[in-house]
């Protein structure tokens, strides 16, 4: 091939060209039988794996979240179930443009500037694979638009989905908590396709996550072939979900949202219990956040509101908040006294206070309640009285009594979070504080300061075991057969003195006249409590910053001669105890006449500015004014959990031992005026607010 | 095909090639028809009129006499290179590629009609030049300036797939011309110093991010390489037998890009397997050797030259493409003759079909003048 120039001629040319042609003609038949190899390894040899692919690119499995399980009350009603709505999610992902598909669909759906900040917000945190919701419960009409308009918006997902939907709202939101989109957390531990289809909800807080696996239900599917564009081109199969499994409660549904609503405007916390089965019919901690309004994440305007709020909004006081209580340990007191062979006839003078070695102790009336024996002790909550043999009988039997009747106890409640707090006793504080026990310390005990710290659920729990007699364990989940409850063991003339007395309470010459019953045939009986938050020196409890006001209490059951249920009344910071026995009158008063009781509610809210709901919203739209987009960006679910949980109970208890005894707070008694009326029959006009109780 | 039945002209034709063509071309309609879900428009009615229409133009090309094919050789080649430069300067005007030229009845591609007037110059050039010449290194000048202009023109449209089946064409020519062999030694050994140069300095960044993206498909499944990766999806679900004719869900669902262009052997290997491949191979391989053998018969210098030439080019197209689809060549813009839509491309492949049919009617009459 490599010619010699200097012969050059046609006939070579024609050599070379003959020869080159070849080599051309088999670079041809070379790369054809490369074609066909290539071809066939394609085609035959990796066959399968490009079927595979084929086949995944054509088809595409989308979940259809399932239908989650309805909550029921104990009367088959819904506290949480399930709305047929139309809703729009965005996968951050899959938006060309996010500026611009936020604007367009902002326009579309009519959003407001904050709700827009909102979602831009929500935007900029997101990740790729997870999807934002942007809204839910749109009208057909404006869901319609939205849809012609898909293909021009990538990345928006529009679904007719079930949403959660709590009927009574803000009144259920502790007891049942809330459901919201998985976090990239939730995603990491659970690693489930459903965490991240756009609609799918899974239990926040409460119920909603303690029974999160009962309630979800297994997903749909939904086997479509898809174009490149992701156009649906035809279903091929469709599975229905599966719903979750509904869970019925113990909940009185009614009486939880009327507890919940005559809390009013105050801070605190309605238990109502069965004193028969030891069901939970009512668990209220106000104020409350709507669930309903969680679903989709919270807004800035939403997370101000509760951030601004001083009474803890987001925290289940029932469970979560722990407090002295106060006076309303007397009834159990009592009984150690009386299991420890104390004759209840047996009396003390009480000039105003008792006189322990060289130190004075003070009862709440300073002018005394002359000579006391148990029963008036209980119901004037005389202080001497119980120092007095408290001394004699020592604090191990009071605390095991306490404990007996269910204080410092930690329920098995399926529930998230609950502090159980302290019943003292020496060991206990030998133990802690490496000091002995004190009188003082046996004084503040006894008139449920100091050391002890209890939550409203184990006070009702306390109301019922007294009431019943019976080791009486607090249900949540219904169960139709009525449980053998053991007898606490208590002797019947030891229960039925202090029943006696807790009615004197209400009914006879106590502390709480007001609290009587609007009923001609039920009588209800209970115990006062006002507990100190900060020493005398720093507020006197009643007036001054609500957050030095005393926590008021009131336990009760009804009906007084045969105990049927049983309730605890806990309010924050109220001044005292009658802030607390008009909300368990009126809740008592529920129970046995709805009709009486909802006229009282009717007028009361009337003065608030509303149902919890009209109030959130007028506050919402204030807020919305005031602040607008300018309010802080809503933090993220750790802080709402932290806020929820409150602070840790441990911190509750003192870190350096009390020295001191605390003041007795004075109980409010039937002569003085000015509580918030229960009915209109027995009790005076209704007045706003809590009045300062007499010194 | 006996010849006592059918007149003698109509017999003469080279059947053997006709036939096939018409056979893939049918074919290449029956994909198309496919594509588009079933309908015949708008791409398999339209390849099929256009198959008819420049299968006359080739028979006509067939019937001219090789000294009007020489006396047009150097005119055609000049008009072309001006169109070129126009085609470059209105794309410099308007800021972007620029490959057509609108000539109010139809948009005239001028690169692709260089690739067999390229063929044609070279082959003429070299008829001419004296046997001597071919190892006189100041032949390189001439050859360097008619080759090298048009490609340069082509590469800064830019089109950088045009411009090297220009270049090809070309280099096979020059190649089969007869001209040392380590002169193309050389230049092959040149043109390996400076392509890694050239790779990061001369082409386009969409150019470069092809030929990495072919290096490695899946670095970048959704961009560039969701071309490849899908078309090798495709050929290879297909199987032996395919998935049957309007089952394939690629090309139908449009994950396949270009379905009924680039990608059409995709498309057609998805429905028909490696049977409906081996089938358009096999065309092309007789195609191929039919055009070589004619080369070797041919008369003279110039007609051997311009039937290799021609033969080259439709090669070249059809190598790329079917490389490119198949993973083996990175993207580029070249559609398969006969089986992708596309007038312009058919035209070009049929013009080098005519002129390898002229090379063949000339060989047979012995270089008569008379058509």
């Amino acid at each position: 091939m490599f010619d010699d120039p200097k012969h050059v001629s046609s006939g070579t040319l024609k050599n070379s060209f003959d020869r080159r042609s070849l080599l051309i003609g088999g670079l041809q038949t070379g790369v054809g039988v490369l074609l066909a190899a290539r071809l066939g390894w394609i085609a035959l040899v990796e066959n399968e794996k490009y079927t595979t692919a084929a086949e995944s690119n054509r088809v595409n499995l989308t979940l259809i979240p399932p239908r989650r399980g309805a909550i029921l009350d104990r009367n088959n009603q819904p506290l949480a179930t399930n709305r047929m709505e139309y809703r729009i999610d965005v996968i951050p992902e899959r938006l060309v443009d996010p500026e611009a598909t936020v604007a367009r669909l902002g326009a579309l759906l009519q959003m407001d500037a904050i709700a827009l900040r909102d979602l831009s917000d929500k935007l900029e945190k997101a990740r790729g694979f997870q999807p934002l919701g942007v809204a839910s419960g749109i009208k057909p009409d404006i869901y319609n638009k939205i849809l012609v308009r898909l293909p021009e918006m990538p990345g928006v997902v529009a679904a007719q989905g079930h949403t959660r939907w709590y009927p009574t709202g803000p009144s259920v939101g502790h007891l049942l908590g809330y459901v919201g989109p998985a976090s990239a957390e939730e995603f990491k531990s659970e690693r489930n396709p459903l965490l991240m289809t756009p609609g799918f909800k899974l239990g926040k807080d409460g119920l909603e996550k303690r029974f999160e696996t009962e309630l979800r239900g297994i997903p749909g599917a939904r086997r479509a072939e898809v174009s490149a564009s992701g156009k649906i081109v035809r279903d091929l199969e469709m599975r229905e979900d599966v719903p979750g499994k509904p869970l019925q409660l113990t909940i009185d549904g009614p009486l939880q949202d009327y507890a919940a609503r005559r809390l009013g405007l105050e801070s605190g916390s309605v238990v109502v219990m069965d004193c028969l089965t030891g069901d939970i019919l009512a668990m209220a901690s106000m104020p409350s956040f709507d669930p309903n309004s969680f679903a989709d994440g919270i807004g800035r305007i939403e997370w101000k509101m509760l951030a601004d709020d001083d009474h803890v909004p987001l925290r289940n006081k029932v469970l979560r908040g722990l407090y002295p209580p106060g006076s309303t340990v007397k009834p159990a007191v009592a009984m150690a006294f009386l299991e420890a062979g104390l004759d209840p006839e047996a009396t003390v003078s009480c000039g105003g206070g008792l006189r322990v070695g060289n130190r004075v102790f003070g009862c709440w009336n300073r002018r005394g309640h002359g000579t006391v024996n148990m029963a008036k002790a209980i119901y004037q909550s005389c202080d001497v009285y119980f120092y007095h043999f408290a001394q004699k009988i020592g604090m191990d039997p009071i605390a095991l009594m306490c404990r007996r009747l269910g204080l410092g106890e930690k329920y098995d409640l399926p529930v998230v979070g609950q502090h159980y707090g302290t019943v003292p006793d020496p060991a206990w504080k030998q133990k802690k504080y490496n000091k002995p026990w004190a009188v003082f310390d046996t004084v503040n005990a006894t008139i449920g300061q100091g050391y002890m710290l209890v939550n409203p659920l184990q006070q009702a729990v306390m109301a019922a075991r007294i009431a019943s007699g019976k080791l009486l364990q607090p249900r949540l989940l219904l169960d139709k057969k009525a449980p053998a409850v053991p007898s606490m063991g208590f002797s019947q003339d030891h229960l039925d003195y202090v029943h006696k007395a807790m009615s004197d309470v209400v009914n006879g010459p106590g502390t709480a006249g007001r609290a009587r019953l609007p009923l001609p045939d039920v009588l209800m009986a209970g115990k006062t409590g006002t507990a100190q938050v900060v020493s005398l020196n720093i507020s006197d409890g009643k007036s001054g910053p609500w957050k030095y006001r005393d926590h008021g209490h009131f336990i009760a059951y009804a009906p007084y001669d045969n105990p049927r249920y049983a309730c605890a009344v806990v309010v924050e910071h109220g001044g005292g105890s009658g802030a607390a026995y008009p909300i368990a009158r009126d809740v008592m008063t529920f129970l046995y006449d709805q009709q009486k009781a909802l006229e009282v509610l009717t007028g009361m809210e009337a003065g608030w500015g509303g149902t919890p709901q009209e109030r959130m919203a007028s506050r919402y739209s204030s807020f919305a004014s005031q602040y607008g987009t300018n309010a802080p960006r809503p933090a993220d679910e750790e802080e709402i959990r932290r806020q929820s949980q409150g602070p840790d109970p441990a911190e509750r208890t003192p870190r350096s031992p009390v020295t001191e005894a605390a003041a007795p707070r004075p109980e409010p008694d039937q002569d003085q005026p000015a509580q918030p009326a229960a009915a209109p029959t027995p009790a005076p006009a209704p007045s706003p607010a809590p009045s300062r109780a007499p010194q | 095909m006996s010849r006592r039945i059918i007149p003698e002209a109509i017999a003469r034709e080279p059947w053997r090639v006709i036939l096939p063509l018409f056979a893939l071309n049918t074919f290449g309609s029956v994909v198309l028809y496919s594509a588009a879900g079933g309908h015949l428009q708008p791409w398999a009615l339209l390849h099929t009129i256009h198959f008819a229409v420049f299968l006359v133009m080739a028979f006509v090309i067939s019937r001219v006499p090789r000294e009007f094919f020489r006396a047009l050789a150097f005119p055609a080649y000049g008009v072309l290179v001006a169109l070129l430069l126009m085609v470059d300067l209105f794309g410099a005007v308007r800021g972007g590629s620029q490959r057509w030229i609108d000539l109010g009845f139809m948009m005239l591609q001028p690169s692709e009609l260089m690739k067999p007037t390229i063929v044609l110059a070279l082959a003429h050039f070299f008829a001419n030049l004296p046997p001597a010449m071919t190892h006189n290194w100041r032949t390189l000048l001439p050859v360097a300036g008619l080759a090298g202009v048009p490609v340069i023109l082509v590469i800064i449209q830019p089109d950088l797939g045009t411009g090297l089946s220009v270049a090809a064409g070309a280099a096979v020519v020059i190649f089969l011309a007869g001209l040392p062999m380590r002169w193309f030694i050389g230049a092959g050994a040149a043109i390996a110093a400076i392509a890694p140069v050239a790779f990061f300095t001369l082409l386009h960044d969409y150019q470069r991010k092809r030929v990495l993206v072919f290096l490695n498909p899946e670095e970048d499944l959704l961009g560039s390489g969701y071309h490849i990766t899908q078309s090798k999806i495709a050929i290879g679900s297909g199987g032996f037998f395919g998935k049957g004719f309007g089952n394939g869900s690629q090309s139908h669902l449009e994950y396949l890009p270009e379905a009924q262009t680039d990608f059409a052997f995709s498309t057609m290997a998805e429905e028909w397997g490696v049977l409906g491949g081996l089938f358009v191979l096999a065309v092309f391989l007789w195609v191929f050797r039919w055009g070589m053998q004619v080369s070797r018969r041919a008369p003279d210098r110039f007609s051997s030259l311009l039937a290799a030439g021609m033969t080259f080019t439709v090669f070249f197209y059809m190598a790329v493409n079917t490389l490119m689809v198949m993973g083996l060549a990175p993207v580029v813009g070249i559609p398969l003759p006969w089986i992708s839509h596309g007038g312009s491309a058919l035209m070009t492949n049929m013009i080098c079909i005519g002129s390898i049919m002229a090379v063949d009617r000339w060989s047979r009459r012995g270089g008569s003048l008379s058509a």
